[in-house]
């Protein structure tokens, strides 16, 4: 029996990891793709104090570097349930089962998708979840973003500077996002805006080659294209915990800054609860507090 | 075990002409996912004989990243008797690769 086991091998958990080791407790690490988790698709990370600059590979390894020189084992299995039988809990993986004392999730989010019918098959032949990372296949071609929030923003911008024509297509009149990059949309020639509208069909030939674009009068248009970004949010991993953890309307942890949840024992870090900053710095922190939170616990047991 | 960096040149006899299947990664420098999927194909072209890895770096081979319509990295296309049979998108675990293998 391991003292806690940590769900998932992202920012949160490996640094969860990282504290529950230095509290001397043992620590099984599940991690179902590969550790580092989202941040791993960015070259760029600027905003993360000490680190100036550095890329989601090398932030990824040097955390789990850390995790593993100080004992922290790990399994890459996926976690798929949680039981609760009090003073002992079992995580169920797709291979294998693993009992505890304590349980961390910290299984981040996933791309939000449209949900329209082509849409995974074409993921690589022309519709992307992530502009910093397929952008470059798109120089000097015709390419959509949709989505209204920061994310929706800043793929356009950085598209603009590769890509011949952007189309920006977001489902109301105004957008979520910052107002600056707004206004620095709207300096670009190349960035056409579409209001009002949601995508409504992907037609590919091979490869995607045109989406057809629904208004809010029932309008529709054809637009023709090489690239679809798809930036309309990102969704918490929680499900398979859902019977025994208590989740918000929007699928996200009911777990405050201490990172308690509504089972004792069960701990959720990072970004799969509800939180308003969901970045490297804040799930970090999260991990911090959740294995502080753990380690209290299993010596009151 | 070394994997083979493929070329617009060598394509067809490294690939289309093999003897065995080839699973053929494009990938960057840049991309991390890319980086993290590595050691897997690495330990897999070791493990087994039944199977070729190539990697396409997509940078210096746009040509062969366009013509097999690769938009988006990691991106393994498996190739038998000189055709597409499979392909998978995005960094996956080891167990979702050794089911690409025909
Ligand atoms: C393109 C991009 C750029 C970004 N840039 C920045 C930036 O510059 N600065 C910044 O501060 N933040 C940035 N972020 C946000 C940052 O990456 C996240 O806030 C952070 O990664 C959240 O960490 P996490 O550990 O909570 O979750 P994740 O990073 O999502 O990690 C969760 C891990 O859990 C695993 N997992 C999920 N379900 C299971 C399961 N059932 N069993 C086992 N394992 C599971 C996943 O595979 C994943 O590895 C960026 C995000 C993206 C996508």
């Amino acid at each position: 029996m391991y003292d806690i086991i940590i769900i998932g091998a992202g920012p949160a958990g490996l640094t969860a990891a990282i504290y529950a080791r230095r509290a001397s407790k043992s620590v099984l690490v599940l991690e179902a793709l590969s550790y580092g988790g989202q941040i791993i698709n960015t070259p760029d990370i600027e905003n993360y104090p000490v680190a100036a600059h550095i890329s989601g590979f090398e932030f990824a390894n040097k955390v789990y570097e850390q995790a593993q020189a100080l004992g922290a084992e790990f399994v890459f299995e996926k976690a798929v349930e949680i039981l609760d039988s009090g003073t002992e809990k079992t995580v169920v993986t797709t291979d294998n089962s693993y009992t505890c004392k304590a349980v961390i999730i910290a299984t981040g989010s996933e791309n939000r998708k449209l949900g329209l019918p082509e849409e995974e098959a074409l993921v690589g032949r022309g519709v992307s979840y992530c502009a910093t990372c397929d952008g470059a296949f798109y120089r000097n071609k015709t390419v959509a973003v949709v989505g209204g929030g920061n994310t929706a923003l800043e793929d356009a911008l950085y598209l603009a500077d590769l890509a011949e024509t952007v189309y920006l297509i977001h489902r109301r009149d105004a957008f979520r996002g910052d107002e600056a990059t707004v206004n620095a949309l709207k300096q670009r020639e190349n960035v056409k805006f579409i209001y009002n509208s949601t995508v409504t069909k992907l037609n590919a030939d091979k490869r995607l080659t045109s989406i057809e674009v629904t208004d809010k009068n029932g309008e529709v248009s054809t637009i023709e294209l090489n690239g679809l970004f798809v930036a309309v949010g990102r969704i918490p991993e929680n499900q398979n915990f859902a019977k025994l953890i208590k989740l918000d309307e929007a699928g996200y942890v009911s777990a405050g800054e201490d990172c308690i949840t509504n089972v004792p024992g069960i701990y959720a870090a990072g970004d799969n609860r509800t939180k308003n900053v969901r970045q490297l710095v804040t799930a970090a922190a999260d991990g911090a507090v959740a294995a502080t939170e753990a380690v209290k616990y299993i010596a009151s047991l | 075990m070394n994997i083979t960096e493929v070329t617009k040149e060598t394509f067809e006899n490294e690939v289309l002409k093999s003897d065995k299947p080839v699973i053929a990664d494009f990938n960057a420098d840049w991309c991390g996912p890319c980086q993290m999927l590595k050691p897997t194909i690495d330990q897999l072209a070791s493990e087994r004989d039944d199977v070729k890895f190539v990697s396409i770096n997509i940078d210096e081979q746009d040509d062969l990243a366009y013509e097999y319509n690769v938009s988006s990295i990691p991106c393994l296309v498996v190739f038998k008797d000189g055709k597409e049979v499979k392909r998978s998108v995005g960094l996956k675990p080891k167990p979702e690769i050794i089911k690409l293998i025909p």
